[in-house]
């Protein structure tokens, strides 16, 4: 089937082949000419960013300036980029009374405001099911509903991140870009993570979510207060979820999601402070956790309170 | 791989040698070959056109959403590495049972083992965010959450057999290249060792999906030996076509042996695989309760929604279709027949692994929402360029490995 080459000099084959993968290396460095204006897009130093848990403060100093010039050059939008980290001895924990929401989605609503979600599609960490009165089967409930609410023989039941003990999400990264922190939070350095969205396949309570573009808001609603591990604006191509608003929370204010509910049906605090209210419910209301027998042992309570 | 114990400068002239001459060869041919390569290549470019706007725009140019957050890419990668642990179907035999006549054409399994890895990895970065920031996947350079995470085994067992295939692979023909026979103690306990390493490839990958417990569609204990059986069929399926096509177009001497004993192989795994569906429909169906959902909605549609229940049904017929004929005594004289049931299961298991086993997964999904998916254009061009790339590289592969064995690559000219 092979021809036998000529031992020496330039055969008519050996120009032709010569001429075809010219051709073929210029169609291919046009296929890929889209990448040359996203690669324009990254700097060295954000390529080079070590894992936030490997920077020194310094470091971590200088990836912040970096950050907010990014969201300025990119957003248009001054913005505070701080580094929060766990007040000792604090674990939150977050406890939501079924018999007092009315499913108004005012806390998903604060989210997506407070997080500075895509504005295009309309992203928060919060959604709100409309359940069927005398089931606790979230096959019965739907995120769809479009009505007056409460409607007559429902109850409603807001799920986000069940900040869990033992967070199936955190298991499965490959590159450790996800973690629980010491004060219950699992947080996640967007600068590392690859966005290969296993901890989306591997959340029960459809917690975390992916950037499936670059959000877009405009410089006016961006929220400028923020944290490196909680509401700056999320990079394209990287997961995503809920920090119990730790840039809010470990400065001692409460959630956005709890500071919008009209009904006071959310309860939040540190489960290690006898005083607090989350620890009064704790100890007085029935409270019951999502999928118990999934073992994810949630910082996420919710109880009835007739 | 230096295999050598004391440095010898022959392989320092003849090693590059055989490989300039590799690639001399494999890009020689005819017309047709000529004609092969190019719409393969161009198929490969367009992927990689549309891959490079997927990574520009981000993955809203696919169908995926945060509730199918896999979709088409990981439904390739879950079939590939199948694909990847079927080519040991010819070493087995080769090996274990001593098939001397497998023995010439076992190099055609490992061949494809390497291809298919190949293009697994392609597979697995086209569905990453980020494939900018893949180093952080490398071990030592990066982060790399091993035992914890299934993704990082999956990554050591997948390099792990592409290397052993490669030295393998690799090993064989330079051999025959220099006219040497081959030093057992070089390449038998690799291969011994690719049999086990075939085994776990797919079922870490099986690991993957089975250990999630939010997913009840996939977390059954039969993931594993399902995924295993599978892969028994289409790897056999895919080499019995490959040496088919061989014997049309080379002077390599296949003869009815080998592809008897694949046909043999198919004969039961189709039917095992068959078995494991219906096992698994049981369990699913007969329990009931709303751990069945995601089934209900793959075979019959759930509150409205249709989107899988064509794919699902399309695969079984071909699967049952394919199981009749290999249990026809005609499929052993009849090649178009053989051929037949091969594509057929080829093409039944390709939507079994994908949209019938990646996809219902997050269908409904955690909290019980039901939204459809379907591949976007973007998400079956990247799928074809990338087999279009994998082909290609099979093609070239064979090439050299049947130049080699025809005696026309050779250190010393005939």
């Amino acid at each position: 089937m092979t021809e036998q080459q000529p031992e020496s000099g330039l055969s008519r084959r050996t120009l032709l082949k010569g001429i075809g993968a010219t051709l073929g290396v210029a169609a291919f460095a046009k296929a890929l000419a889209p990448l040359t204006e996203w690669v324009d897009g990254l700097s060295v130093d954000a390529f080079l960013q070590k894992h936030y848990r490997e920077l020194t403060p310094d470091e971590l100093q200088t990836v912040l300036r970096r950050l907010e010039q990014e969201t300025r050059d990119q957003y248009g939008a001054d913005v505070h980029i701080d580094d929060l980290t766990p007040n000792p001895g604090v674990k939150f924990a977050y406890a939501l009374n079924l018999s007092l929401c009315i499913g108004c989605r005012k806390c998903a609503e604060a989210c997506h405001k407070e997080n500075n979600h895509d504005r295009d599609t309309h992203q928060s960490y919060i959604r709100v099911l409309e359940m069927e009165q005398g089931s606790l089967d979230l096959e019965k409930g739907t995120a769809g509903y479009n009505h007056a609410v409460p409607a007559p023989g429902k109850y409603y039941m807001p799920v986000q991140c069940q900040q869990c003990n033992n967070p199936p999400c955190v298991k499965v990264c490959p590159v450790e870009a996800t973690w629980k922190e010491q004060d219950g939070i699992v947080v996640i350095d967007y600068n590392w993570c690859i966005g290969c969205r296993y901890c989306e396949a591997a959340c029960p309570y459809h917690a975390r979510r992916f950037n499936w573009k670059k959000p877009s808001i405009p410089a006016e609603d961006v929220n400028p207060v923020q944290a490196y591990l909680s509401n700056r604006i999320r990079p394209q191509g990287v997961m995503e979820k809920c920090t119990f608003c730790l840039h809010r929370t470990r400065a001692g204010k409460l959630p956005a999601c709890l500071e919008a509910c009209p009904t006071g049906a959310r309860v939040f605090g540190d489960v290690a402070d006898p005083d607090s209210d989350i620890r009064w419910v704790l100890e007085n209301k029935r409270v019951f956790v999502l999928k118990e027998e999934l073992g994810t042992q949630p910082s996420f309570f919710y109880f009835f309170d007739v | 791989m230096s295999t050598y114990s004391e440095p010898s400068p022959k392989h320092l002239v003849s090693y590059p040698r055989f490989i300039w001459r590799s690639l001399v060869l494999s890009t020689e041919g005819n017309l047709a070959f000529y004609a092969w390569m190019t719409a393969l290549t161009a198929i490969a470019l367009v992927g990689v056109n549309a891959w490079s706007h997927q990574v520009l725009e981000g993955m809203v140019v696919t169908d995926m959403s945060d509730h199918v957050s896999w979709g088409l890419y990981i439904a390739n990668f879950t079939f590939l590495v199948g694909l990847a642990a079927g080519g040991v179907m010819m070493v087995i035999p080769a090996y274990l049972y001593d098939d001397k006549k497998m023995h010439d054409l076992v190099i055609v399994g490992e061949l494809l083992a390497i291809v298919a890895i190949v293009m697994c990895l392609l597979f697995v970065n086209v569905d990453l965010g980020r494939p900018d920031r893949f180093w952080h996947i490398i071990p030592g350079i990066g982060r790399f959450n091993w035992p914890i995470s299934m993704l990082t085994w999956d990554v050591l067992v997948l390099s792990g057999y592409l290397l052993l295939n490669l030295h393998i692979a690799g090993y064989l023909l330079y051999q025959r290249f220099l006219g040497h026979k081959p030093d057992k103690k070089w390449y038998i306990p690799f291969v011994f060792l690719s049999i086990v390493w075939a085994i776990s490839i797919h079922t870490v990958t099986a690991f993957l999906y089975c250990g999630l417990g939010g997913r009840p569609f996939w977390n059954s204990a039969l993931l594993a030996p399902r995924f295993l059986t599978s892969a028994f069929v289409t790897g056999p399926a895919f080499i019995i076509v490959s040496l088919l096509i061989l014997q049309r177009l080379t002077r390599l001497e296949i003869g009815r042996g080998p592809i008897d004993t694949l046909t043999s192989i198919l004969r039961i795994t189709v039917v095992i695989n068959l078995f494991m569906v219906l096992s698994e429909v049981f369990t699913e169906f007969y329990t009931g309760g709303t751990h069945v959902s995601a089934a209900t909605y793959l075979y019959f549609g759930l509150h409205g929604h249709h989107g899988l229940v064509p794919w699902i049904w399309t695969s079984l017929l071909l699967n049952v279709t394919a199981a009749v004929i290999f249990l026809l005594p005609a499929v052993k004289k009849n090649t178009w027949l053989l051929v037949a049931a091969c594509v057929a299961t080829f093409v039944g298991v390709w939507i079994e692994k994908g949209m019938g086993l990646i996809v219902p997964g997050f269908i409904p999904s955690t909290l019980h929402e039901i939204v459809e998916y379907a591949p976007s254009t973007e998400e079956w061009k990247i799928m074809a360029g990338i087999w279009a790339f994998g082909i290609g590289l099979f093609t070239l592969a064979l090439k050299i490995a049947t130049n080699v064995f025809d005696g026309d690559l050779r250190l010393t000219r005939k």
